[in-house]
């Protein structure tokens, strides 16, 4: 009703497109956006050649068997990265056992009234801050508070339940154990962050509707409301895989860089970025080929990861 | 299937023709500071349609909601008064909500069915209300008859309640709410969101649950509640001193007697149109 009334002036003039500084404005916008689109998938393609370019010469001289075998030997210039791709996986396997029934119910703990509003919020923001401690501070943590602090429980493993293969070496400070703790620390504010939004953006109906078909808090809350928040918190998980798989820092402080692949996830390890990182410095044009290569395989990793999260959410969604 | 919180029907109702199944007394309810309801009392027969009218902000949805106590979600609200199911106090310190609506089952404004299949929004209640697996096909089957919607629905049991029109979803909501045999179906303004062909479905499948249900409904609509109820109680928005304002019951009887020759002046004015 009022936009008729303040566009009546223009009554008299025509149908036709109107150049106006509105329009320009509007056009401009949106080439700004598509530019902005199609420029970040560009980027993204760029890194992906650009490494795989570089990586050429490590990739025509090992192939597949870089996969597969595990000696790292630049005086020789044999390479594989069999250990490291163990290692990324464990140490991220080990985070997301922790990290997803943790936050998981966080985020639910904080979605629903428990707290009062005023202690909620607080909480939900300390959580939010953990994502923005520098990685290289929650490393030096790891290195001088964690480790020392984790010691006799280490121990207590080792001693008693060392004939589990899991625990099977005398216990060092720096170890995949160690790492997976670090990282799940470091991925549960993602995972909590992004489920307690998408539980919060349920409907009310939802809730409502279940308990009055005399369903209980906690049956509205398994049955109802977090499997109709599956897709945000599977998006959250994987988000947090990826930070988890990727994150380098930390794992070059805390993974051991031992170039071993072993059963016990008390013993040093090493992961792909964790490699990456510790050798970079001082690798000769051979060793930079071998770890773009690695880094190359890094990147596949995480995109099947992203690939498969996204057909576990559309899969899901059939039923929404 | 459930355990006795509530007890069995009891003999001390007043009411000489038709037995009481709920009853509020002097019921009052506040959220924090605000009284949306002052001093109910009114007695719900058994297997009748009753109709709560009035204009917006006069407590019929509060009160409606005080049967099954789904206003304990909203904090700071208080329910003052006595509201009895059976002759047993819910508001009682042994009484369990979820006890409660499970005997009392209630239907929304907006269609509310939940982000699973046809069949899961039908199954999910009859699960935790304790129905065995083996008979699950049976409930479904039934409950979408009872809401007139199994011949449209038969084909697609497994495709998202989601997919369902507004009319649809909302007779799947009345099925899955009648699939735990409630006694009581309380409905807040089940057609408001609905097209004039979907609304009426909804009327005469109202009509039909009678024989089995005792139904409240809340309707913002006048011919709806001369359509479909038994009895009628109007109630009224007033401001008291200090401009606060509060709902009270102003008229309650047979829904010819409240149309056609009311006794209060407001339900008057009111049902011909003049406020409201």
């Amino acid at each position: 009703m009022s936009s008729l009334a303040e566009h009546s002036p223009r009554k008299g003039q025509s149908l036709e497109k109107q150049v106006d500084t509105v329009r320009v404005f509007d056009q401009s916008f949106y080439w700004l956006a598509v530019i902005g689109a199609i420029g970040i998938g560009g980027v993204l393609l760029w890194i992906a050649v650009q490494i795989g370019l570089s990586a050429l010469p490590a990739i025509q001289s090992y192939g597949v068997d870089f996969l597969t075998t595990t000696t790292w030997d630049p005086v020789r210039n044999i390479y594989g990265v069999l250990p490291q791709i163990y290692g990324t996986l464990i140490s991220a396997a080990i985070a997301l056992v922790i990290a997803i029934p943790v936050g998981i119910g966080v985020a639910v703990f904080l979605s629903e009234n428990f707290l009062p509003n005023a202690v909620r919020t607080p909480i939900a923001l300390a959580i939010e801050l953990i994502a923005a401690v520098p990685s290289v501070v929650i490393g030096l943590w790891g290195i001088y508070v964690l480790i020392p602090f984790l010691r006799p429980f280490y121990n207590f493993l080792y001693e008693n339940f060392g004939w589990i293969p899991l625990f099977s070496t005398p216990p060092r400070g720096n170890s995949l154990l160690t790492l997976g703790l670090v990282l799940s620390v470091m991925i549960l504010p993602t995972i909590i962050a992004i489920s307690r939004g998408s539980l919060i953006a349920l409907p009310r109906d939802l809730r409502q509707g279940a308990l009055a078909l005399g369903a209980t808090r906690w049956e509205t809350i398994l049955r109802v409301l977090i499997p109709a928040a599956f897709s945000g918190i599977v998006g959250s998980i994987m988000l947090a895989l990826g930070r988890a798989m990727g994150e380098t820092m930390v794992a070059a402080m805390l993974v051991g860089n031992s170039n071993q692949i072993t059963p016990s996830l008390l013993a040093p390890g090493a992961t792909i970025a964790s490699l990456i990182a510790s050798q970079f410095g001082e690798a000769g044009r051979e060793q930079v080929a071998a770890l773009l290569y690695a880094g190359l395989i890094l990147m596949i990793l995480t995109l099947i990861v992203n690939i498969l999260a996204e057909i576990i959410i559309q899969k899901f969604q059939n039923v929404e | 299937m459930n355990s006795d919180t509530i007890n069995t029907p009891n003999s001390t109702s007043s009411n000489t023709t038709q037995e009481a199944i709920l009853r509020a007394e002097n019921v009052s309810v506040t959220y924090g500071s605000f009284q949306a309801l002052r001093g109910v009392t009114l007695d719900i027969p058994k297997n009748q349609v009753v109709a709560f009218i009035g204009p917006s902000g006069c407590g019929k949805s509060t009160l409606i909601r005080c049967f099954n106590r789904l206003n304990d979600l909203i904090p700071g609200t208080k329910v003052g008064g006595k509201v009895t199911y059976q002759g047993v106090d819910i508001y009682g310190d042994k009484v369990d909500p979820v006890q409660v609506r499970r005997r009392i089952g209630m239907v929304f404004q907006k269609p509310n069915p939940f982000p699973k299949s046809i069949y899961d929004n039908i199954a999910f209640g009859a699960k935790i209300n304790g129905y065995k697996k083996s008979e699950m096909d049976e409930i479904v089957e039934r409950s979408l008859r009872q809401a007139a919607l199994w011949e449209e629905v038969k084909d697609k049991l497994k495709e998202s309640g989601l997919s369902l029109s507004g009319g649809q979803q909302q007779r799947l909501c009345i099925a899955r709410t009648v699939a735990i045999e409630p006694d009581v179906v309380l409905m807040d303004e089940p057609a408001s969101a609905l097209d004039p062909i979907s609304t009426r479905k909804v009327e005469e499948l109202i009509q039909e649950l009678k024989e089995n249900y005792t139904i409240v409904i809340v309707t913002h609509n006048m011919q709806q509640a001369t359509r479909v109820a038994d009895l009628t109680a109007f109630f009224n928005a007033e401001a008291e001193e200090g401009g606060k304002r509060f709902g009270y019951l102003v008229e309650y009887n047979k829904t010819e007697a409240i149309f056609n020759n009311p006794k209060e002046e407001y339900t008057r004015q009111y049902v011909s149109g003049r406020f409201g």
